[in-house]
């Protein structure tokens, strides 16, 4: 299980990868090509970030017909966030985290489950 | 998934370590799904057959009907609270796939032709219920706070 996770934290480690998640959250079942265009990167960068997303199973993936679609898995973050926060401070976490958005005027910071 | 599935709204995947006739139980049996879903999953799991999700012996949150049962590998379901069960543009379609991989189970969830409100409504349940699937069947136990907020 620790390998699990120390996939997971890899992947999260890189701004692209992150970028990457943003876009799939903001428009679910996206190809390569799709992400590629709208991240401006090129289709190969992409294709090893998905790679590496996918290993950590951060992004679950779908054919259909010749196409590949591109999910956000958000279960492994949800582990995480279940082992390290929920069980401790979740409310007062929640609080903070609406009172950063709300303060930073910054949506991509406003809480999942707000 | 089928080619003529529409695109699916959500596709949530879960690596457990366990074998797939325990992931087929823990969605299937009643008490063990009202363990770490906090409502329990009630049909004869038989292909037309209803099934229902609810709590207790309240009037069930959810309402469908079974339409693929392939044990341990493959339920088709559909998805609705009960006001629209008849209203087809509210049905949402959910389908389990469960495959064993080496000595690990991988659970994949797929939740098609979801409305705008559904799709706001499911987003935040799916990795709690999944992510609590695994506790359950890896420890035996669930974490009562993976729920917070979400089922009230």
């Amino acid at each position: 299980m620790t390998d699990d996770m120390d996939r997971v934290f890899k992947a999260l480690a890189d701004a692209s990868r992150r970028r990457l998640l943003d876009d799939l959250y903001r428009e679910p079942g996206q190809t390569l090509g799709a992400l590629a265009s709208r991240l401006a990167m090129t289709r190969q960068a992409v294709s090893q970030h998905l790679a590496v997303l996918e290993a950590a199973n951060l992004v679950a993936t779908v054919k259909r017909g010749r196409e590949k679609l591109h999910y956000l898995n958000p279960v492994p973050i949800h582990e995480v966030h279940a082992r390290w926060i929920a069980k401790f401070e979740r409310p007062r976490l929640d609080a903070l985290a609406a009172l950063k958005s709300r303060l930073e005027g910054d949506e991509s910071n406003d809480p999942d489950d707000g | 998934m089928t080619l003529t599935m529409d695109k699916p709204t959500y596709v949530y995947v879960s690596y457990i370590l366990t074998t797939p006739e325990k992931v087929w139980q823990a969605i299937t049996d009643a008490q063990l799904s009202a363990s770490f879903w906090h409502r329990s999953n009630v049909s004869d799991w038989q292909v037309g057959s209803t099934w229902t999700h609810g709590f207790k012996d309240k009037p069930a949150d959810l309402i469908g009907k079974v339409l693929e049962a392939d044990p341990p590998k493959r339920l088709v379901l559909t998805w609705a609270s009960p006001a629209n069960v008849d209203n087809p543009d509210r049905v949402s379609i959910v389908a389990f796939d469960i495959a064993r991989m080496g000595e690990k189970v991988r659970l994949t969830m797929t939740h098609s032709e979801l409305t705008p409100q559904g799709y706001k409504d499911v987003s935040e349940a799916w990795p709690a219920v999944l992510s609590n699937m695994k506790t359950l069947l890896e420890t035996g136990g669930v974490i009562p706070d993976a729920f917070g907020g979400i089922h009230g």
